[in-house]
């Protein structure tokens, strides 16, 4: 009953960010499973890097690219670089609602992120758990820049 | 079965001959006909024979809806509405169906809660009633299953929280929920695998409930006294008494059935359902079907994901250990006089649990919801054993003819009987 050979041969995608203005976000689908690209404003940024690591519910960067120990700092969700850009699997790790905040008039959540309306898990402007049941941070999948302007994900 | 001699006699030659060789009307007529059951049952005791005519509905709706239903991620949706629309009174099989999940749970629940007031579960009925326990763990399964075919958003966005339970259990979590859904989400795959296991759980459904049954009828039935039949006087043969008043019972069982499938078919489902299967939009309230919203309040009372899913789950399994931790000497709560205020508050607990699953968890709801959620568990850890001990029991009739009655009323021949036990 595991994923059959057509289902993992879909397994990466490439996306064009380019017409992504500031302080918009996309929503692209990956294995499935939907994929939040948020281009953060400065502001947001700030946020979540002025965030102490000691406020967080979940201290693991859950970055795919990156040990399970390390911890979740902003540069660590994000990549070096292109810090205004975050890529996360917008699946809440509580019992798997899409989140709300990728659209203008959603609620963001006490923390300016995400909210899962489900059962109430508010994510930070990097995606990180900071009230709620959720139990994890958004997961980073391992993906890449192949341009300035696009990225390939899986 | 084994408490009564056989009194069935072959009428005709052909009777005769199949009797020597597969004694199965022999079987039939022991256990439905001359079966004796005792003679103070009242209507709460029909559930038992309500309860497979709503399995024998399910199944033989199921299985004329399933010639029509297209198990797939692009056609299901549409196919449901057609069967709605355009097939042969497919709207009248699709509403019994559906609403006849919702009597089958209406009628076990009943049937639970009659169980437990009554101390059905008490020796010898053990596996009688784990059999039952475990009856209701499939009926629950397959309720789930079933509701994810039509594949709108309740559909889909159910059995994404409810597989995602799976992914809190330790190191393996995440590979078992892939596993069920085969694939990296909620898919037509997993749609597919749910019909197939859909239609098979009903027939493992039915298999159980023959064990139930035959365990029934080693042990003989409990009755609202809680006392063991001792003679005969005890007892009326099932047909035509317990036969008549089965079927009394169902008659009004069907009429409410019949009503909410005539008058109110989607009542007891949810509007969001006719929406078909968006998965990258979550509806912004998702609940299950009314049937499992007690357990749904109880998993979200727990701040935790690991510890909420525990507790749901221990919910309905401590059901499977109720027959040893009711430590009281009688088995009626009829002649309990504490134990009883404590029965209908665990009802309430229980209907109040399922007020507060379909509620949002915000506010005073979770306050209340963790404090229902404590007393029913409560209830049968640290009530139940020890309310057995310091009550004392009121005074029982001596037998079921006398509880029938009333004292003095034992016929001749029944008091010098030996008591049986």
């Amino acid at each position: 009953m595991n994923p059959d050979a057509s289902t993992q041969a879909l397994a990466s995608i490439e996306v064009d960010l380019a017409p992504v203005a500031v302080g918009q976000a996309i929503t692209v689908m990956w294995r499935g499973k939907p994929v939040f690209i948020r281009h953060r404003t400065a502001e947001e940024i700030k946020k979540a890097v002025d965030t102490p690591l000691s406020d967080l519910v979940d201290p693991s960067a859950r970055n795919d690219a990156l040990p399970e120990s390390a911890p979740a700092t902003d540069l660590n969700r994000t990549k070096k670089g292109k810090e205004n850009w975050i890529v996360m699997v917008g699946i809440c790790t509580h019992l798997g609602c899409i989140p709300k905040g990728q659209s203008i008039a959603d609620s963001k959540g006490d923390f300016g992120g995400w909210f899962c309306p489900c059962h109430g898990s508010h994510y930070d402007t990097a995606g990180r758990i900071r009230k709620g049941p959720a139990p994890r941070n958004l997961e980073v999948p391992t993906y890449e820049f192949v341009s300035d302007t696009s990225i390939r994900i899986g | 079965m084994a408490q009564h001699e056989s009194t069935y006699r072959p009428g005709t030659r052909v009777e005769q001959w199949l009797d020597e060789r597969l004694p199965v009307a022999r079987l039939m007529y022991d256990s439905f006909v001359n079966y004796p059951t005792p003679r103070n049952l009242n209507y709460l005791w029909t559930f038992g024979g309500i309860l497979t005519f709503c399995l024998g509905v399910q199944i033989l709706t199921g299985v004329v809806l399933a010639m029509h239903y297209i198990p797939s991620d692009k056609m299901a949706f549409d196919s449901v509405e057609d069967i709605r629309r355009n097939v042969n009174f497919g709207w009248l099989i699709r509403n019994v169906h559906a609403v006849g999940a919702s009597m089958f749970f209406i009628a076990v629940y009943i049937h639970i809660a009659r169980g437990l007031y009554y101390g059905s579960y008490k020796a010898p009925r053990e596996v009688l009633w784990i059999l039952g326990v475990i009856i209701y763990l499939l009926m629950m399964a397959t309720g789930f299953m079933g509701y994810t075919l039509p594949w709108g958003q309740m559909s889909f966005w159910g059995v994404t929280v409810i597989t995602n339970l799976f992914s809190a259990i330790p190191l393996v979590g995440e590979s078992i929920t892939r596993w069920l859904w085969g694939g990296f989400a909620v898919s037509g795959v997993t749609l597919n695998r749910f019909f197939s296991l859909h239609y098979l759980l009903p027939f493992v459904i039915a298999g159980v409930v023959g064990l139930h049954i035959w365990a029934l009828h080693v042990v003989g039935q409990n009755n609202p006294a809680g006392i063991e039949v001792k003679t005969k006087s005890d007892t009326v043969p099932m047909t035509p008494f317990a036969v008549m008043k089965d079927m009394t019972g169902l008659a009004f069982f069907v009429l409410v059935f019949a009503w909410f499938v005539f008058f109110l078919p989607d009542y007891l489902g949810h509007a969001d359902n006719y929406v078909e299967a968006n998965p990258l939009a979550t509806p912004p309230h998702i609940v299950p079907e009314w049937y499992y919203l007690p357990f749904y309040a109880i998993l979200r009372a727990i701040p935790s994901k690991l510890g909420g899913v525990v507790a749901m789950f221990s919910a309905i399994l401590i059901l499977a250990f109720v027959p040893w931790l009711d430590t009281s000497r009688v088995k009626s709560t009829k002649y309990r006089p504490i134990y009883r205020y404590f029965f209908w508050f665990f009802l309430f607990t229980c209907v109040a649990l399922g007020y507060l699953g379909s509620k949002p968890p915000e506010g005073a709801y979770v306050y209340w919801a963790r404090f229902f959620t404590a007393y029913y568990f409560l209830h049968f850890l640290v009530v139940m054993p020890i309310v057995g001990v310091l009550e004392t029991p009121r005074k029982m009739p001596r037998s079921i003819t006398e509880a029938v009655l009333g004292p003095g009323s034992t016929p001749a021949g029944a008091t010098a009987a030996p008591e049986k036990r």
